[in-house]
């Protein structure tokens, strides 16, 4: 009950937009009913499904693979001074960039195929979980680390036992950071040049004059997003119960 | 492991002395020339103004600074880095936040490769000891200070340290629990006797605890006094008995003086 009172302002947006197009104020503006029956025909047709497996597909390889290494390389780089100072320029250099301009770059290096939208998605999101993993496990606190190798554990032993658990909240915020910049990534490469996925999808849809199908599929990209973010948020939840 | 039972010290600190570098700054005599030695069982109280490098001193005895003028040595040996034979209590506890209290007593035995069962009974036992059995499945965050504390000290005696490093660690609870925390750490150590090196500020709890009371100098650290402490405390009035007065009287004008100094060099 709450959960729907809290989408109430959602609705009566959809609703204005409604009024909005059914008074043909726009003709760029199709009516949400018309979107929504634009989607069940994409549905139908197997449209949503066909070109949301390869973006999903490529969305969690590169996500999977920057979460693995931006873990690891900013939980070492917190333990570990050398590290640190070898990788600390390049990251300073990289924040500021903006990732969609690795776009055409990794499509240069690598096609139209699969392995440049994951190289994007994977440069992109390793950044905010290596500064995540860093700020969290440089803020453990020594007092935890000492008691740990008093108990036996051997110091890299504590990196395992101390240091990860206590980067966690900042890691996991920079994973959800990622998460939402996988999605901007996604589907900017596959605005950029694909043949399949859910951006290729909108920009054909687009080119064709399709704006009511064009409208589903934007939609259907801002729902998946929602719903990985929550799912996220929810994970995020169960592994930090114990900071209550 | 037989250990010998002659009167030999446990604890050899030889002619210590510990610079402390600051990441930015000139380094700092932490503490100089400090000798001592502390016998097997012995509860001895490291007492001085804040800054005088009491810690500093524990954190070399656990090897957890490196000991770069002079020598420690325990049963012997130099001390080379922290070790099960020394436990340590810190004052803010330094509990695991993502493990409950039981997970945290336990963390220690699964280090000393003990089978299940007798890991889970000797939490169990643990924690029966320190009063925490209705809150064993609790997380540090769900706890008051005191019992927060009073996991800490589980966890270190579920390893069963030979010495038991205490640094300040009664510091951060109020008054009351203070008092009750004392109180039930002296019944543990006339129970199970360890080595205690118990670091604090508070003149009453030095005197109150410890056999010897090791009075440090304001920056840099020195032994200034060691006192023989020498009370019966068995006598539930012995904070109102003339004994106790005169032993904190007498200490903490040994204190005093390097209280002001510590004061003065605060500041600005």
């Amino acid at each position: 009950m709450k959960l729907a009172v809290r989408y109430v302002p959602l609705l009566l947006l959809a609703l204005a937009w409604e009024a909005a197009a059914r008074l043909e104020l726009s003709d760029a503006l199709p009516a949400p009913s018309a979107v929504l029956v634009a989607w069940a025909r994409l549905a139908r047709d197997g449209e949503l499904v066909a070109n949301g497996l390869p973006s999903l597909y490529r969305a969690g390889t590169g996500l999977i693979l920057a979460i693995a290494l931006g873990s690891v390389l900013g939980v070492v780089m917190a333990w570990w001074r050398p590290l640190h100072a070898l990788m600390s320029p390049l990251l300073e250099l990289s924040y500021p960039v903006p990732k969609s301009a690795l776009v055409p770059l990794t499509a240069f290096w690598l096609g139209f195929g699969n392995a440049s939208k994951v190289l994007a998605i994977f440069l992109g999101g390793t950044l905010p979980v290596v500064l995540g993993a860093f700020n969290g496990a440089r803020s453990s606190d020594r007092a935890l680390v000492w008691s740990a190798r008093s108990m036996g554990a051997s110091r890299v032993r504590t990196l395992w036992d101390v240091v990860v658990p206590c980067a966690l909240p900042e890691l996991l915020a920079g994973i959800r950071i990622a998460l939402a910049l996988s999605f901007v990534l996604l589907l900017t490469t596959e605005l950029y040049a694909a043949q399949s996925g859910l951006g290729y999808l909108i920009s054909f849809l687009g080119d064709e004059g399709a704006y009511d199908a064009m409208f589903a599929a934007v939609l259907t990209v801002a729902f998946l997003g929602f719903v990985a973010d929550r799912l996220f948020l929810r994970l995020t939840r169960r592994l930090l119960r114990w900071r209550e | 492991m037989t250990l010998p039972m002659d009167d030999s010290p446990q604890i050899v600190i030889d002619r210590v002395t510990h610079l402390y570098r600051p990441p930015r700054g000139r380094e700092v005599i932490a503490l100089e020339d400090i000798s001592l030695e502390v016998r097997r069982r012995e509860f001895v109280a490291l007492l001085g103004p804040s800054g005088c490098g009491k810690s500093t001193l524990l954190y070399l005895i656990g090897g957890f600074l490196p000991t770069e003028t002079g020598a420690i040595r325990v049963d012997g040996e130099q001390v080379a880095g922290p070790g099960p034979d020394r436990g340590i209590v810190f004052q803010h506890f330094a509990l695991f936040p993502w493990k409950t209290v039981r997970q945290n007593v336990l963390y220690g035995l699964e280090k000393l490769r003990l089978g299940r069962e007798e890991r889970s009974r000797r939490a169990q036992a643990l924690i029966d000891l320190v009063g925490l059995r209705d809150f064993a499945e609790s997380y540090p965050a769900q706890l008051s200070g005191g019992m927060k504390q009073r996991t800490a000290i589980a966890r270190t005696l579920a390893i069963d340290p030979q010495i038991l490093l205490m640094d300040e660690p009664f510091g951060a609870l109020d008054a009351q629990t203070r008092r009750l925390m004392q109180a039930e750490l002296l019944g543990i150590w006339q129970r199970s006797p360890k080595t205690v090196i118990f670091v604090t500020h508070d003149v009453h709890e030095a005197v109150y605890l410890a056999e010897r009371v090791v009075v440090l100098s304001a920056r840099p650290g020195q032994v200034k006094a060691i006192v023989d402490t020498g009370l019966d405390r068995s006598d539930p009035g012995l904070f109102r008995s003339r004994p106790f007065i005169d032993k904190v009287d007498q200490i903490w004008a040994l204190v005093r003086d390097e209280a002001l100094k510590a004061q003065a060099g605060h500041a600005p």
